[in-house]
């Protein structure tokens, strides 16, 4: 490798005199080795554990408050975990719902609470000159959520509404077709988190408040902290505000999920009604791989080659070679659980056949034969040195060290992953390849126009069809 | 967008708590007229390049619109000495990313990556803006066409609500304005770009002294200088180009309705309005934050909380090089029409016309705007694309303070004088309805 530093003392002379040499691609340095952020940890007196990493470039702090639990936690009522958790913020201490998100707006604070299938995350994002007041809107949010019926009433009514307007949207129509058919009745995936209508229509607040008091137990908590602050300064902080958030409640259990995914024996298919789409979306996938499968750096490897990339195999014969879409991607969701592995494109009505044709083709081509060194080496290095754009921002921080602590581990795991990374093989992405990419045993979701596509889908012959009502789909 | 894949679009905002709000860039000029914006930034061992063509849809000729976007896909598909698939490839494999989009009055270029994939970076776009067209052959042009029509599928055609977008242009800009078509051309006009056209338009506006390049993140400022005129220097300067200012116009007051495949009918207000930058420009956003920017502003409140009429609503002031508008929109609950949720957005703008906003809701927000002012400059990606954006507005890349004291010092009665001004003049309504219920429009209606 020629070494930068001899190009660079070159350069003013080839640019004023002769003409360079441009069919020659520049020769790059190594890149630079993979630097992690500092973790610093502390407790609050009443155990609840702190991580923090300083960033003092701007005056912003970014405050995350991960309690485990989850989604998983409300197999009963589905929608209850993300409903509740939306909740926290309509309301609380002595503020009402307009009082204290108009106090966080002229905080500039950004307050936001959501429920993930294994966690529930409460993050402020706030400027270091308000840090402490809006730390007081949060310990409300916390520890005295009001759950006023009528608030719980307008947020179930908005729901509602969110929850019709699924059937609009082509794409979430293929995603809740796909996991109905992947995930069975009683598995997390099986609806989405936000639930279905019905789940949706009997909430109200003595259930949300039940709930709560359960799930949103100080044994579970830990904060996350990223930006301009200290650690003593920080607990200092917290310790005042969060000191009487009382221990040892009885909290709901989460049990073991044994419902399985569907195993396919054939090819399974199935289409939802668009009339008159210019368009048809196609899910095509299986369930996918645990996050803390030994295959992940294979997979992602894998995956990057596949779909996961703009020079992957899906893009450059679907998009670029035959113009039948706009974009076509492939990507496993990480959970603790296996989530889906799910190929998806939007694809010109006329061609959905021709389409999935080649989808199938590049599937088969993944498994039957070995990659290339060169591919192999570029997609390595898109995922090992994509690592570092995953820590600029106080927000992308406090995300990874929350993804890193639902698998319980460490930032170093990080430097494990790039090490992996480097390390797979052709015979690594084929072994995986084949191991994880469905082709025989696939589910397909197209969402489109029925009278349309289906010939063209039944002559291919890839499998039973079925047929989904869009009611049905999006309930 | 080249691509869903990746989003990065920074909403600019207002001031910082101490001290002038600073990204220090340094600008130099190749003699081709390629101008240089470097910006050092050691935090993160990566980089970004962000070129500016200063080409967007307002350049484009009635007949033949959509070009800019299709030339924002043609970029990617190889140069003489990176031929296709190498732009891609390239970048990858030295682990960067890349995209590109555009508007009305530019399209932007950029890669994110190790800083060590700079080299690969700068070569690849001296390439392409030196040497794309003796590879341009018309399958090529005709391949980016199907991708671009299947883009305006995905985001027109197959999107709920969103053929709405292909009314509005022309319906708020007359005949002759730059803006009078949307960003992405028609399908129409793309079935008739000839090879020769494509070129021609390349040779117009894809030249050195019609772009910026930025530079940011972790780099030396003189290796960043070296390497761009080893790599730039001798592209040839293209033609001048000028962009007179559009001739002044009136909206006409205007309703329409379109039936969609959608559960809920959605309701677009648009009032012609004023060009970034313009005295009147800041004050339109605070006007927008106040009536749309946080669950206590007024219209959130009248039809989301206290009114139950409608599921969300947003406005926004759309100040662009040229021209602007500003525009609401409000997606009713279901059972209710979009009459009502008209007249009850007429009395909150006729009260704020007449009261002007409190002192509270304009320090709420001056205060959001501060605080997601800093949280767009976090990642150099974001800053490079200010340092662009600032430069061709106002000829200084770093004007962020400059463009946070704007914020600052709007007052009440600039707020009350601008939706006076701009928001109680005639506009274009478009109520987009389910199908078959006609009945849920808004009505035209007087304003008093």
């Amino acid at each position: 490798m020629r070494p930068a530093a001899l190009l660079l003392a070159l350069a003013p002379v080839a640019a004023f005199g002769q003409q360079i040499d441009r069919t020659q691609v520049p020769a790059l340095e190594k890149p630079p080795a993979l630097k992690l952020p500092t973790l610093e940890r502390a407790s609050l007196p009443n155990g609840v554990t702190l991580q923090l990493v300083q960033q003092h470039e701007l005056p912003l702090v970014q405050v995350t408050l991960v309690i485990a639990g989850g989604t998983k936690l409300d197999a009963r009522q589905p929608g209850l975990a993300s409903f509740t958790t939306r909740m926290l913020t309509e309301g609380a201490g002595t503020r009402d719902a307009n009082a204290l998100q108009g106090e966080l707006a002229f905080l500039g604070a950004q307050l936001f609470a959501s429920a993930a299938s294994d966690a529930f995350t409460i993050s402020l994002n706030v400027p270091k000159r308000t840090l402490g007041e809006a730390l007081d809107l949060l310990g409300d949010v916390v520890l005295r959520p009001t759950f006023r019926a009528a608030d719980v009433r307008r947020q179930r009514d908005l729901r509602l509404a969110s929850i019709l307007q699924r059937r609009d949207n082509a794409n979430v129509l293929a995603s809740l077709a796909f996991s109905q058919a992947v995930f069975p009745a009683g598995h997390p995936y099986h609806q989405p988190t936000d639930g279905d209508s019905a789940s949706t229509a009997s909430l109200d607040s003595a259930t949300v408040r039940a709930f709560y008091a359960q799930t949103f137990v100080p044994e579970r908590a830990k904060f996350i902290i990223v930006g301009d602050v200290t650690v003593p300064e920080m607990r200092g902080l917290l310790a005042r505000r969060f000191e009487s958030w009382p221990r040892g409640t009885t909290a709901r259990t989460m049990a073991a999920v044994t419902a399985r995914p569907v195993a396919n024996s054939a090819v399974k298919i199935y289409l939802v009604d668009k009339p008159n789409a210019a368009q048809s979306v196609i899910y095509l996938g299986a369930p996918g791989a645990e996050r803390l499968s030994p295959d992940y750096p294979a997979l992602m490897v894998m995956n990057t080659i596949l779909g996961g990339s703009f020079s992957s195999r899906l893009m450059s014969n679907l998009r670029e070679t035959k113009g039948y879409t706009y974009g076509i991607t492939s990507r496993f969701s990480w959970a603790p659980l296996a989530g889906p592995f799910v190929i998806s494109s939007s694809v010109r009505t006329g061609v959905t056949d021709s389409a999935l044709v080649e989808v199938f083709k590049e599937v088969k081509m993944l498994r039957d034969l070995p990659v290339d060194a060169t591919e192999l080496e570029r997609a390595k290095a898109y995922v090992a040195l994509g690592v570092p754009q995953r820590f600029e921002t106080i927000g992308q921080i406090a995300a990874q060290l929350v993804d890193l602590g639902t698998f319980s581990l460490p930032l170093a795991s990080l430097g494990d992953f790039v090490a992996k990374v480097n390390q797979v093989t052709a015979a690594d992405v084929q072994r995986v390849a084949r191991q994880y990419l469905p082709a025989e045993t696939a589910t397909l979701v197209v969402v489109g126009d029925i009278a349309k596509i289906r010939a063209g889908i039944e002559a291919l012959k890839l499998g039973s069809i079925s047929v989904l009502d869009v009611q049905q789909v999006a309930r | 967008m080249r691509n869903l894949l990746l989003l990065a679009i920074l909403v600019p905002a207002l001031a910082a708590g101490q001290g002038p709000l600073r990204v220090p860039a340094t600008v130099d000029t190749l003699p081709n007229g390629l101008t240089l914006i470097i910006h050092e930034d050691h935090s993160v061992p990566i980089v970004t390049t962000n070129v500016w063509f200063h080409v967007g849809s307002g350049d484009e000729k009635p007949g033949r619109t959509g070009f800019a976007h299709l030339f924002e896909h043609l970029m990617f598909m190889g140069s003489q000495n990176a031929p296709y698939p190498q732009f891609d490839r390239l970048l990858e494999a030295a682990g960067a990313n890349n995209n590109g989009s555009t508007t009305e009055d530019r399209t932007n270029y950029y890669e994110e990556g190790p800083s060590t994939a700079l080299p690969l970076m700068i070569w690849l776009e001296a390439d392409r803006m030196g040497w794309l067209l003796p590879t341009m052959d018309a399958p090529k042009v005709d391949l980016q066409r199907d991708v671009v029509k299947n883009e305006r599928r995905q985001s027109y055609e197959n999107q709920p609500y969103g053929l709405v977008y292909d009314y509005l242009p022309k319906l708020m800009y007359p005949a002759g304005h730059p803006y009078n078509w949307p960003v992405i051309g028609s399908m129409t006009d793309l079935s008739a770009a000839s090879l020769e056209d494509v070129k021609d338009f390349f040779r117009r506006y894809y030249a050195p002294n019609n772009a910026t390049l930025v530079v940011a993140g972790d780099v030396k400022p003189d290796d960043v200088r070296a390497l761009v005129r080893r790599y730039f220097a001798d592209i040839p300067r293209g033609p001048a180009l000028e962009r007179p200012a559009p001739a002044p116009f009136t909206v006409k007051d205007t309703a329409i309705t379109l039936e969609d495949r959608v559960q809920l009918p959605r309701l677009f207000m648009n009032w012609h309005t004023v060009k970034g930058w313009h005295a009147d420009d800041a004050a339109l956003e605070i006007a927008s934050y106040v009536l749309t920017g946080s669950r206590t502003s007024r219209l959130t409140q009248a039809l989301v909380y206290a009114g139950e009429l409608a599921t969300g609503v947003q406005a926004y002031q759309d100040g662009k090089r040229l021209d602007g508008d500003f525009m609401l929109v409000a997606t009713a609950r279901p059972g209710k029409g979009l009459d009502t949720l008209r007249t009850v957005i007429d009395a909150e703008l006729a009260k704020l016309a007449a009261e002007g906003p409190t002192a509270r809701e304009l320090e709420e927000a001056k205060n959001a705007t501060e605080a997601s002012f800093l949280r767009g400059i976090q990642q150099v990606s974001g800053k490079a694309d200010r340092l662009n954006a600032y430069y061709y507005q106002t000829g200084n890349p770093d004007s962020f303070q400059a463009d946070l004291d704007r914020y600052k010092a709007v007052t009440a009665a600039d707020v009350q004088r601008v939706v006076k001004q701009y928001l109680r003049a005639s506009r274009v309504m478009a109520s987009v309805v389910p199908q078959g219920k006609l009945d849920l429009a808004a009505k035209k209606g007087v304003i008093q």
